[in-house]
Order: C-alpha cells, then structure tokens, then sequence
C-alpha cells in the first residue's frame, strides 16, 4: 500500500498493575484504508486505540499523526473521534443535543447545527428521532446514533471500539455493510476494533492479528486467511485443523502416520512444525489404502455445510462439506499439496513487516 | 385477621412516633400560655413568634449559615467525591472510610474538638467558626451522596466528551455534572436540613452574637416553656417535611424508568 501514513505507532509499550499490555507495538495506519484489530478479548485492542484517542498515554514508545508526535496531545486536539464499546452516548440528552454536541463545543452557528445533525441521521437511518431520549433507543440505534456523534465533527480518523458487539446477528451483517458504505463515501480512514474475525474478514483492507499485547501479522485478509504466519494466526482466523509434524525435506511433510507432499520449505531436516488445514480444504472420499482412513464420530448440520469430526490415527479432524456421512462409516480424507500448511512450531514470529518504515520513520523523529 | 392486627399496630406505631408533635401543634394554638388546658384558639404565638427580635434574629443566623454551609460543603463534597472516585483502590477505600466517621462519631466529640481547635487557633467562636463546623459535618454527606452516581456513570462518558472536543473544564461542566446532577442535589438538601437542625456542635461553636435557632430556643426553655416555642416548633416542622417530601419524590421521579410516557390515554 503506497499511500501516505497518516497514523504511525512505534514500540509502543503499556503495563497496568505490573504487568505488561502492550508489548512493543509497531503499526502504521495509511490514509483512507480500514484497519482491524483483532485479537481474543484482553490482548489489548481496547487498550490499543485508547492510545491513538489520546485517552491514555503509553509508559513508552512513541504515537504520530501525520509525521508529528503527538504523545501528549490530549484528546480534544487530535483529529479523531471514537465510537466506544459501550456507545457512550450521553442520557441527560437527546439524539438531537448528542449529535450536535461536538459542534456546539466549537461554537458553529445554530442553522448550521440544525442542518448538518439532520444530515447525519439521515446517513444512519434515523431521520425524524430527533426528540427521542437516547434510552428510548435500541441497542443498533444507539449505536448510528454513537457513529453520527463522531462522523459530524467530520474527523480524519474514527476509531471504533467493537461497535456492533451488542447487537444480534442479522443487525450486525446489516451494520457491517452500512459501517463500509459509509467509510467509503465519506474517504475517512476506520481504524476498527473486534474480536470477530469474520467481522475483520469481511470489512477491512487490512488486518492486524494479535495476541497477549503483541502483533502477530498484519496483512489484507486475503493474507491473513491464506498465508497465516502461526499456528495462532491460523486457529484464530477460521477454525483449523493444526496437526503435530515433521518436515523431512523441503516440500515433504510427515503427520498423522503419513507422509505428504507440500508447498511449504526452508526448515531444517526433521524439524517439528505445525501442520495447519483449512476444515473447507479437506475432501471426503471413500475409504482406500491411498488416502488417510478415519471413523467419523459426529455430524451437525451449519446451514450452509456439515461440520463432520472424524477419529482418524491418533488425531481429531474438523471437515466442513455439504454432503454429509453416516455417523460411524469409514471415510477417506483426501488432501492436496496446496491444502497444507506448514507452520514454525509455536513460536510467535517477529513480525518484520514494517522494517523500511521504521528506519523511515526514525527521519521523522529527527526533524521534529 | 392478620391483617387488620398488622394494620392496628402500624397505627399504634405512627401514633405514638407523632402524637407529640400534633399535640405540640395543638398547643401552639392554645390560647392559654397552659401545657395542660384547652382555652380556645388563637393565631396570638404566631404573631407574636413574629415579632419577636432575638427569635427573628436567630432563624436569619440559622438560614444564612444554613445556606452558606450547604452551598460550600456540595461544592467542596462534589469536588471531593470526583478525586476520591479516580483514586487507586485501596486509597479510595481507605478515603472512603475516613468520610464516614464524621458521620458515625458521636456529635459531642465532634463539637468539643472542633470547639478546642478554634480556641487553639486563636479564631473567635462566632459566625465564621459555626460556618466552619457546619460545613465539616456536611461535606461527608455530599461525597457519600455524589460518589455513587459517580460510580453508577459509564465511565467512558468522560472520555466522549474529550473525545468530541472537550476540555476537562468543559468535559466536567457539560456531561460529568448532568449526570450526577440528582446526588448533588439530594446533598445539597441534607446538607441544608442538616444545619438547619444542628443544635450539638452549633453550641459548642457559636459565640454570642451567632446563636442559631436551636440554641435559642433551648435557652427560651430553659427559663419557661413560652407557647411561641410551639408555635415555632410547629412551623420547623412542616418545613422538614416539605423538605423531605421534596427529596422523596424527586428519588422516585429519578429512579422511575425514562421510558415516561407524557399524558395519560384519553
Ligand atoms: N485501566 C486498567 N487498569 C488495569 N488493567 C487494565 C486497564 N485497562 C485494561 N487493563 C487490562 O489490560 C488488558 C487488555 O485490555 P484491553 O481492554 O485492551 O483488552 P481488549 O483486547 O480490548 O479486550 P476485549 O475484547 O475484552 O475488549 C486486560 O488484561 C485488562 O485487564
Ligand atoms: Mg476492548
């Protein structure tokens, strides 16, 4: 992506109580482009974006907006605005005086007040609820209601902290679409927080992954689902099948009593890796001497496809297909080279990512 | 059977909590300056309730000092409760418990210490050393009051406010104070009905000059029950109630669901 930075995160570090939160973030955030961070709850995504509002300041590292460092810019100075977790929303006042409360604060006049707040809901949805008290709202009106709050002080930058988390399924497939029209229309850059990695998949340009306060992989999420770096990453971004094995030689792979042909090289002879397989990659086929046998145990129906657990050598597999077996049969799982993935055992790789833009970046420290 | 027994002793309880006090504002219209008997009905105590100087002089005192006391002690307990609510844990527990022994401690103690503090400073006993003792006994009310509101606020409301544009000033002024709106008030009114009511610590902290309600009527009848203590007594009474009819239905108004609808159905 070659468009400018507009937000750069450097070693970032954070500890509460004594223990560290944030790890040494490295993040660069590009204009226009939607971000996800993702990550299971308390990896310190919250924690994360409080930082770029300005609401907390990190014990180390440093936080720039537009090539200027801005540690200790206090929130009411930088040119972003939140939607947080819990909406936020103000009781004592009504949609009205909450949408219109950022441009009151800057004194625009009251026409002009009138006219932009009746703008933005209209953008949500919600024309006409002028009057209502906020806690006469639903849960997803609350939440357009949070997201007009921040857009109409027209901000660079909005960051959003799990936004749709409270609302039900259907809502929120609905709010996921509306949230991408609406970055897209007004060209501000979304810097969004979930734990939702179907969420992530579907919205973002990019994804970062993380984990206990550190950034596993950032990447679109074409990268992340198909070349995750780790087994985390992996498991983490759809269900996986992660398998213990050993790499003989490049491209030849050992797991489950078998050997297979891979696409994966560059380990060392007979070292143990992670063996990780999407449960959409597997193909079930009759059972034969030339594929992996198994008995399988359990079948549900998804909706769109079985999920179908099968007992096959020592281990447990997941497979995902729309016909489904009988419960007890023997069946035949059929891979194919591009169906593998080899992952380094466990290890959380250093994410080298952003090397170029560090050395870049510390130019910018210099001139300032 | 059960009930009509439980509703006689709910009565017998009412009436023996405000038997004194409809008789004293039975007497309070007696004509005769008699506790014992019933000589007819006259508004004469009220008149002359108000004309009398030194008790005219001293429910000023009391409403001044009142009001002066309440107005700092919700300012100061507003502030308080704010720094104690974003103090670490185990400071604002400890800080927290320190608020409740003005409360608990025996209001004696309480007057005599601050009666012996005064003297050690060298400050009159007078207006300004009853203002400043009223004004100790009424702050912890206003923290105890506004530091659940507090609590009860998403604490992420403050953060909205910077977060659109807001100083902390601002911040404070438009959303913080809104919200815990209904705690101060209440705080405000105890603090008021409080001092109002004092009588122990104002008496060890007044001078001569000073003297507040209470006080002079426990001297007036220290020398004869004069009925214009009744008639006043009567008056100080309705006026608590009202304060505290006020207070209770502004709690229930606060805790009813927003969800009001306005009107009734035709
Ligand atoms: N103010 C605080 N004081 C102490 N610990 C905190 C504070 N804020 C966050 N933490 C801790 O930091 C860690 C990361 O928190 P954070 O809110 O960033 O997580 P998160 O990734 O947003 O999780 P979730 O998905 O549950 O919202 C957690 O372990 C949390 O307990
Ligand atoms: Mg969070």
């Amino acid at each position: 992506m070659n468009k400018n930075k507009i937000i750069e995160l450097k070693n970032i570090t954070m500890e509460y109580d004594g223990e560290q939160i944030l790890k040494g973030i490295n993040l660069d955030i590009h204009d226009k482009e939607f971000v996800t961070l993702l990550g299971p709850s308390g990896c310190g995504k919250t924690t994360t974006l409080r930082i770029v509002g300005g609401f907390i300041t990190p014990d180390s590292g440093d936080v720039f907006f537009g090539g200027k460092r801005v540690n200790d810019v206090p929130p009411y100075k930088r040119p972003v605005n939140t939607v947080f977790q819990k909406y936020a929303l103000f009781p004592h006042l009504n949609v009205y005086e909450n949408v219109a409360f950022g441009l009151r604060l800057k004194k625009v006049s009251e026409p002009e007040i009138s006219r932009r707040v009746g703008e933005m809901l209209e953008l949500v949805d919600l024309k006409g609820y002028d009057k209502r008290g906020v806690n006469q709202l639903s849960g997803g009106q609350q939440q357009r209601i949070a997201i007009a709050r921040a857009l109409i002080n027209n901000p660079k930058v909005l960051l959003l902290d799990e936004p749709l988390g409270a609302l039900d399924l259907k809502l929120r497939k609905e709010m996921q679409i509306e949230l991408k029209k609406i970055q897209q229309r007004m060209e501000i850059t979304f810097i969004y927080v979930t734990h939702d990695q179907e969420e992530a998949l579907t919205m973002s340009d990019t994804v970062v992954v993380m984990k206990d306060g550190t950034i596993q992989q950032i990447g679109t999420p074409q990268d992340i689902y198909n070349e995750p770096v780790n087994s985390f990453v992996a498991d983490f971004i759809g269900e996986s099948n992660i398998l213990p094995g050993i790499m003989h030689r490049d491209r030849l792979v050992e797991f489950a009593g078998n050997n297979f042909e891979c696409v994966d090289g560059g380990f060392d002879p007979m070292e143990p890796v992670d063996v990780v397989i999407r449960p959409e990659d597997i193909k079930l086929t009759p059972a034969s001497d030339d594929a992996l046998n198994g008995v399988v145990e359990n079948v549900t129906f998804k909706g769109v496809h079985y999920e179908i657990i099968v007992k096959a050598y020592s281990d447990t597999w997941m497979i995902h297909s729309t016909k489904a077996p009988n419960v007890g049969e023997v069946v035949g799982i059929t891979l194919t080279p591009e169906d593998i993935h080899i992952m380094k055992k466990s290890e959380v790789k250093k994410v080298n990512y952003f090397k170029s833009d560090l050395t870049e970046g510390s130019d910018i420290e210099q001139k300032i | 059977m059960r009930k009509i027994t439980s509703k006689l002793y709910i009565a017998l309880v009412f009436l023996f909590l405000y038997a004194p006090i409809f008789v004293l504002i039975a007497y309070s219209f007696n004509e005769s300056k008699s506790r014992t008997v019933w000589t007819g009905f006259t508004f004469d105590w009220y008149v002359k309730l108000f004309n009398n100087e030194v008790i005219l002089k001293s429910l000023a005192n009391t409403l001044i000092i009142a009001l002066i006391a309440a107005v700092v002690s919700t300012i100061l307990g507003t502030l308080a409760a704010i720094g104690i609510y974003n103090m670490k844990k185990w400071l604002r527990t400890a800080i927290v418990n320190i608020t409740y022994i003005p409360i608990m401690n025996s209001e004696m103690v309480t007057g005599v210490s601050l009666m012996l503090l005064f003297v050690a400073l060298n400050i009159d006993l007078g207006y300004f050393t009853l203002i400043l003792a009223h004004i100790t006994f009424c702050v912890p009310y206003v923290i105890l009051n506004v530091l659940p509101k507090l609590r009860q606020m998403n604490h992420n409301l403050y953060d909205a406010a910077l977060d659109l544009g807001c100083n902390p000033i601002q911040a404070f002024r438009h959303v913080i104070v809104p919200e815990i709106m209904p705690g101060i008030v209440t705080g405000f009114l105890m603090s008021l009905t409080y001092s109002i009511d004092d009588f122990i610590i104002s008496y060890f902290t007044t001078g001569a000059n000073s003297q507040t309600l209470p006080i002079t009527i426990y001297s007036m009848t220290r020398r004869k029950v004069s009925p214009e203590v009744n008639a006043l007594s009567a008056i100080i009474f309705v006026v608590v109630l009202l304060i505290l009819l006020i207070m209770n239905f502004k709690d229930i108004r606060d805790s009813a669901p927003k969800k009001r609808r306005k009107g009734g159905a035709a």
